[in-house]
């Protein structure tokens, strides 16, 4: 089982804690926050993401050697940008309402900086598997974060998960709702996405004491 | 000029690119440490917005939108180009940043030197692109108005961006808790002055039902007849109703 060897598989699982590239390294922040007061949305984002990444990395990796660096940014932005019209293609195709939900935000895929800063600071360096590895790793780290912020603010905001009323009708007075349990309306409004997000740095930070700042 | 006026207020203070749509927050978050730099990653975002916006409305209204190209002849009709609006908009927004950045370092030495190193790392700032993609999806009417989104829009960013930079600089002297130092209590101060920013949406929301009013009366003072007769005759049949069991 020669598959991952032990660097492979730390470059899958840094990212998604230690090295998040969303509470650690700041990139992509732009699309995470706007788009998270739905799970289901989340999630959809975190997939398109995951294919724009795995993808962009294994083609920038293969051309690594024949782009030439005055004109790599250019070349990045086409390889990105001709990814995220397929995801986009694909998902008023298959599923338009969520399309219209996520808006702009899935053209904004192509300037998320984490898939730009990977392509730079990985792929253009690496092997194709690795780049490769490297894409999914960060794509994932990228996802987490999303689906745990996705999960908080439907659950707290409008008492559903997915669509499906987990805390009881909020009309019909069922479940949480008998005793007097309200929805937060706040939490599905822009601002409390930035305020789960440093709620979950501090967590974070909290648990592993080498990634506090020095101010 | 009213619509011109309407469009700069709502563009910097309700639909205020960091506060309201989260975007360029990347670099929002990481040039705002100190007051200076961020004017000057500011002040190159206005200028970029201003110039890519309007240039992306013309890409859009005589390329990319359905039937955009009828002035090339009938035939041309029927294209619909909209999908390869991103990499056109992406595409022009490359270009035009490094333009830019070779007109200034000829013209103007001086600003280049202070705006210099931020220009290329605006070309992927979400900022811009999202400044093109929202006036399209927006369907901004005339260039005039493209030009005024462009322009607001980048001064809502600037003034994001050093507020957050000003409020950076004087927390250092605060004791916040370890483990949000930095990145975290940035993270929620965004989110409260968010908070804030939204007490502006009451600012503009009696001029926004006007227009609407305007374009409907017509079809609304018909259905308000119609409506009305039907009352009327309900009303007579149901006092003939109470009438008839006295």
């Amino acid at each position: 089982m020669a598959l991952l060897s032990k660097k492979d598989t730390s470059l899958i699982l840094d990212p998604l804690s230690d090295n998040n590239p969303i509470t650690i390294q700041v990139l992509g922040i732009c699309s995470a926050l706007a788009i998270t007061a739905e799970l289901k949305a989340s999630i959809v984002m975190s997939i398109s993401v995951l294919f724009v990444m795995g993808m962009g990395n294994v083609v920038i990796s293969l051309m690594r050697n024949i782009i030439p660096s005055k004109i790599r940014i250019i070349v990045q932005l086409v390889v990105v940008a001709t990814l995220v019209i397929i995801v986009d293609q694909v998902l008023k195709a298959f599923a338009y309402e969520l399309s219209k939900t996520l808006s702009v935000f899935v053209g904004l895929i192509i300037t998320n900086c984490i898939i730009m800063g990977r392509f730079e600071a990985f792929a253009l360096a690496n092997g194709t598997w690795r780049s490769f590895l490297d894409g999914i790793g960060n794509a994932a780290g990228y996802g987490v974060i999303l689906i745990i912020i996705g999960f908080f603010r439907e659950l707290l905001g409008s008492g559903t998960l997915l669509g499906y009323k987990v805390l009881g009708d909020p009309i019909a007075k069922t479940g949480l709702y008998a005793i007097g349990y309200e929805n937060n309306g706040f939490m599905l409004l822009s601002p409390m996405a930035l305020i789960v997000v440093g709620l979950i740095i501090w967590v974070q930070r909290s648990r592993n004491k080498d990634l506090i700042e020095e101010n | 000029m009213l619509e011109h006026i309407e469009l700069f207020f709502r563009s910097i203070f309700i639909d205020n690119m960091v506060f309201a749509t989260f975007l360029g927050m990347c670099s929002y978050l990481a040039v705002s440490k100190r007051v200076a730099t961020a004017v000057g990653l500011g002040a190159a975002v206005i200028f970029v917005l201003a110039v890519t916006v309007p240039l992306n409305w013309l890409l859009d209204q005589y390329l990319l939108r359905d039937g955009a190209l009828a002035w090339l002849g009938p035939e041309y009709a029927d294209y619909n180009l909209g999908f390869l609006s991103f990499i056109l908009f992406i595409a022009t927004i490359a270009t035009m940043v490094q333009l830019v950045e070779i007109v200034v370092e000829k013209f103007s030495p001086a600003l280049y030197n202070s705006l210099g190193i931020f220009l290329p790392l605006i070309a992927v700032n979400c900022a811009i692109l999202g400044g093109s993609l929202f006036m399209q999806s927006r369907d901004i009417q005339t260039l005039g108005l493209a030009f005024n989104y462009g322009l607001s829009s980048g001064i809502g960013w600037f003034l994001a961006i050093l507020a957050i930079a000003a409020i950076r600089e004087k927390i250092r002297y605060s004791n916040v808790p370890a483990p949000l130092r930095g990145l975290g209590i940035t993270f929620i101060i965004t989110g409260l002055m968010a908070i804030g920013f939204m007490s502006f949406g009451g600012m503009l929301t009696g001029g926004d039902e006007a227009p609407q009013e305007e374009v409907n009366t017509t079809a609304q003072k018909e259905k308000e007849l119609k409506v009305t007769e039907e009352v009327k005759e309900n009303t007579v049949s149901f006092n003939n109703l109470i009438n008839n069991n006295n």
